[in-house]
């Protein structure tokens, strides 16, 4: 018999909260388990979702983008192998960032009635979006023989651009999420700022247009350096990493992360009485 | 025995928040609440609303020690899954503190865990983890699980295809198969049959006899008296009384019935057409002396009281048997009287209609305390009772304060329920 001691005491956090994470690590597993379970249950076509969204908006930005406005792309890589270098990491982004911002809200039931860690709910959305992500990431892999286009050897950095990625998506979801149960206005907020996101991001276009006095300012935005980076790991072409953008691209999700865990814990407590 | 559950000073609040009363003339209607809401969008509406605090839990205190049974008694609203929720985790207490010693698992509605889409295999495995249990753990447990909750056939059957009886089997087997040091359970009992109930109590009994402890709410008195060998008893956010051992307990559910109804009047009437029946609608019972007033206060042990039953009947039949059983403050029934228990031929003519039927208590008869009077009325060799005393609401409570005797040596109350003035004399 394990002889733990809780106490619980008018605002205070209870103590040992890392290690009661601990010991639910595997509800974690199942929770990301039973989202990638039921993600595409009763759609027709299923987990082909998780490539005919980007293989689609690949295709009207290049249209747009390339065609029609003529941007120049990254070197002499096709402009589709281009646009879909940046949609990986953009599709990431968006799907996870709204499951998260939703995910505490739409397990109100669960919220109310069970305890758990509540950190671990918005966590989870993470893992079966990286599932999509590995989908569409075979698709890439199909464009690229299709294009006969061989990626750089400096795709080995991938995992590290990817991991500042799922970091920036953890401490905006933290945050959102935790607002979300008590401010329903980000469940506007959130789609409204993706779509915009997917216009100020360098995803249809290379960030080697932004004119360079507006680069600095350009790289706040921290997906510029994630998604410039996913382009240089995976475009072989001699092209140099803007390092300011990558700076914010480090700093951002350290920033996000820190702030989000401690605000989610302090907005925790309150979940079930007002969600 | 050590404590397990450590409560002191707990209480509970939430703000409501009341839309102020539209002041007089005030007839702009929700409309242009909304228009003051674009106007104004970040100030906050304070003058319309008025916040009050609303104390669920107030200073509550109590301790349970390892492996006792504990129900929790008092009626809806009175703090019941308050307290259960602080327990879990799930809210914070507003002041106070809990000290819990072991592992608590809880299962405070049927089913939060589950997954409609998902299996109940899956399903199983997820709710355990919800509840702490590690998959190896799950693994082990998974055969006994599976075995309680009877559901081997449609394990792979996703559990939205589930009837509600193997939906509460299978989350009550999960949550009562985690071993944990405390066991805490609200209501779940109300959805099962009678089978399964059984299983239930069975279940937690055992659970208890390994050293476990059992919180358990219910509205089923029955199984709490089955089960439970101690209670808690809230009522309005505050402890009435904490009690252990088998005679303790049935003496505090007694109470809780004796002072579930009817407030503490000693006039009650028909608010609605909720007691309709063909053979006798109550419209109203009260205690009243012998001119017919109510009585209003305490009544001395030395004046009449007249127990007044007004009811319409429809269906005039002479097997209605009709009157009430008083019960005193501990909900001991202290005797029942029906209008057929004297010979035929003397009992009141029932007509169509309404019907006046009144009851004399002598004097000096009952002792001094609160007593409760339950309308108890069935159809002589019908199957059904139309009103039972232990569970109606019709019912009036008094409250006997002096007047005992016009002896100098008995000027307070004594012992026993009632209080009659007997004569003495040499017996040769």
């Amino acid at each position: 018999m394990k002889n733990q001691t809780t106490i619980i005491e008018a605002n205070k956090a209870i103590s040992g909260y890392w290690t009661e994470l601990n010991q639910y690590r595997d509800l974690l597993f199942f929770l990301a388990w039973r989202d990638f379970k039921i993600r595409y249950k009763q759609t027709a076509v299923g987990a082909a979702w998780a490539f005919i969204r980007p293989l689609f908006t690949m295709i009207v930005l290049t249209i747009l983008f390339g065609k029609v406005a003529k941007l120049p792309t990254e070197g002499s890589a096709p402009y589709a192998i281009m646009v879909f270098a940046g949609l990986l990491p953009w599709y990431f982004f968006s799907s996870s960032l709204q499951d998260c911002s939703m995910s505490l809200v739409n397990k109100s039931a669960m919220v109310s009635k069970l305890y758990f860690p509540r950190i671990l709910i918005p966590i989870s959305p993470l893992f079966v979006n990286t599932i999509d992500f590995l989908i569409a990431g075979s698709i890439f892999t199909l464009l690229m023989l299709f294009y006969q286009y061989m990626p750089s050897h400096r795709i080995v950095f991938l995992p590290l651009f990817f991991i500042l990625l799922a970091l920036v998506v953890l401490g905006l979801g933290l945050w959102v999420s935790a607002l979300n149960v008590k401010y329903r206005d980000f469940r506007f907020i959130v789609p409204f700022a993706i779509q915009l996101g997917l216009f100020v991001s360098p995803i249809g276009f290379s960030s080697s247009i932004i004119p360079e006095e507006w680069r600095l300012i350009y790289s706040i935005n921290p997906l510029v350096g994630i998604v410039d980076g996913f382009r240089w790991c995976l475009l072989n072409e001699n092209q140099s990493l803007y390092w300011p953008a990558i700076y914010s691209s480090i700093l951002w999700p350290i920033v996000l992360l820190s702030t989000g865990v401690v605000f989610f814990r302090k907005a925790e407590r309150q979940f079930a009485d007002i969600i | 025995m050590s404590a397990v559950i450590q409560v002191e000073n707990l209480s509970k609040s939430y703000l409501i928040r009341h839309k102020k009363q539209a002041a007089a003339g005030d007839k702009r209607g929700p409309l242009a609440a909304i228009g003051q809401r674009i106007r104004h969008p970040f100030t906050a509406n304070h003058s319309s609303e008025e916040v009050e605090t609303f104390w669920a839990l107030q200073d509550i205190n109590f301790e349970i020690s390892q492996g006792q049974r504990v129900g929790i008694i008092g009626s809806n609203g009175a703090g019941k899954s308050t307290l259960l929720k602080i327990l879990s985790r799930i809210t914070p207490p507003s002041t106070g503190k809990v000290t819990l010693h072991g592992r608590v698992s809880s299962l405070l509605e049927v089913g939060t865990g589950f997954h409609p889409e998902l299996s109940g295999r899956e399903n199983i495995f997820m709710n355990g983890a919800i509840l702490g249990m590690s998959r190896g753990e799950i693994t082990r447990k998974f055969d006994a699980i599976v075995d309680f909750s009877e559901v081997e056939r449609f394990l792979d059957t996703p559990v939205k295809r589930y009837s509600s009886g193997m939906y509460v089997r299978l989350a009550f087997a999960v949550a009562a198969h985690l071993e944990p040091e405390i066991l805490i359970v609200d209501e779940v009992l109300a959805v099962g049959d009678a089978s399964f109930q059984k299983k239930c109590l069975g279940k937690m009994g055992e659970v208890s006899s390994e050293g476990r402890t059992v919180l358990f709410v219910s509205h089923n008195l029955n199984a709490i008296q089955q089960l439970c060998d101690s209670a808690i008893y809230l009522k309005q956010g505050q402890t009435v009384d904490y009690v252990t051992g088998n005679d303790e307990l049935e003496g505090l559910i007694s109470r809780y019935y004796a002072e579930q109804t009817s407030h503490g009047k000693s006039e009650w009437r028909a608010e609605n057409k909720h007691h309709n029946n063909p053979w006798f609608s109550p419209v109203a019972m009260y205690a009243a002396n012998k001119q017919g007033e109510v009585h209003q206060h305490a009544i001395r042990n030395d004046e009449e009281i007249w127990i007044h039953l007004e009811g319409d009947i429809d269906n005039v039949t002479q097997e209605l048997s009709i009157g009430y059983v008083a019960f005193d403050e501990y909900g001991t029934a202290v005797y029942a009287s029906k209008i057929s228990d004297t010979q035929t031929g003397t009992w009141p003519d029932l007509k169509k209609g309404r019907n006046q039927l009144k009851c004399r208590i002598p004097p000096r008869f009952l002792n001094e305390g609160k007593y409760s009077f339950k309308l108890v009325a069935n159809i002589v060799g019908g199957k059904n009772w139309l009103f039972k005393a232990r569970e109606t609401n019709v019912g009036i409570e008094i409250n006997i304060q002096g007047g005992l005797s016009d002896s100098p040596h008995w000027i307070r109350k004594r012992l026993g329920v009632v209080a009659p003035v007997l004569e003495w004399q040499q017996a040769d």
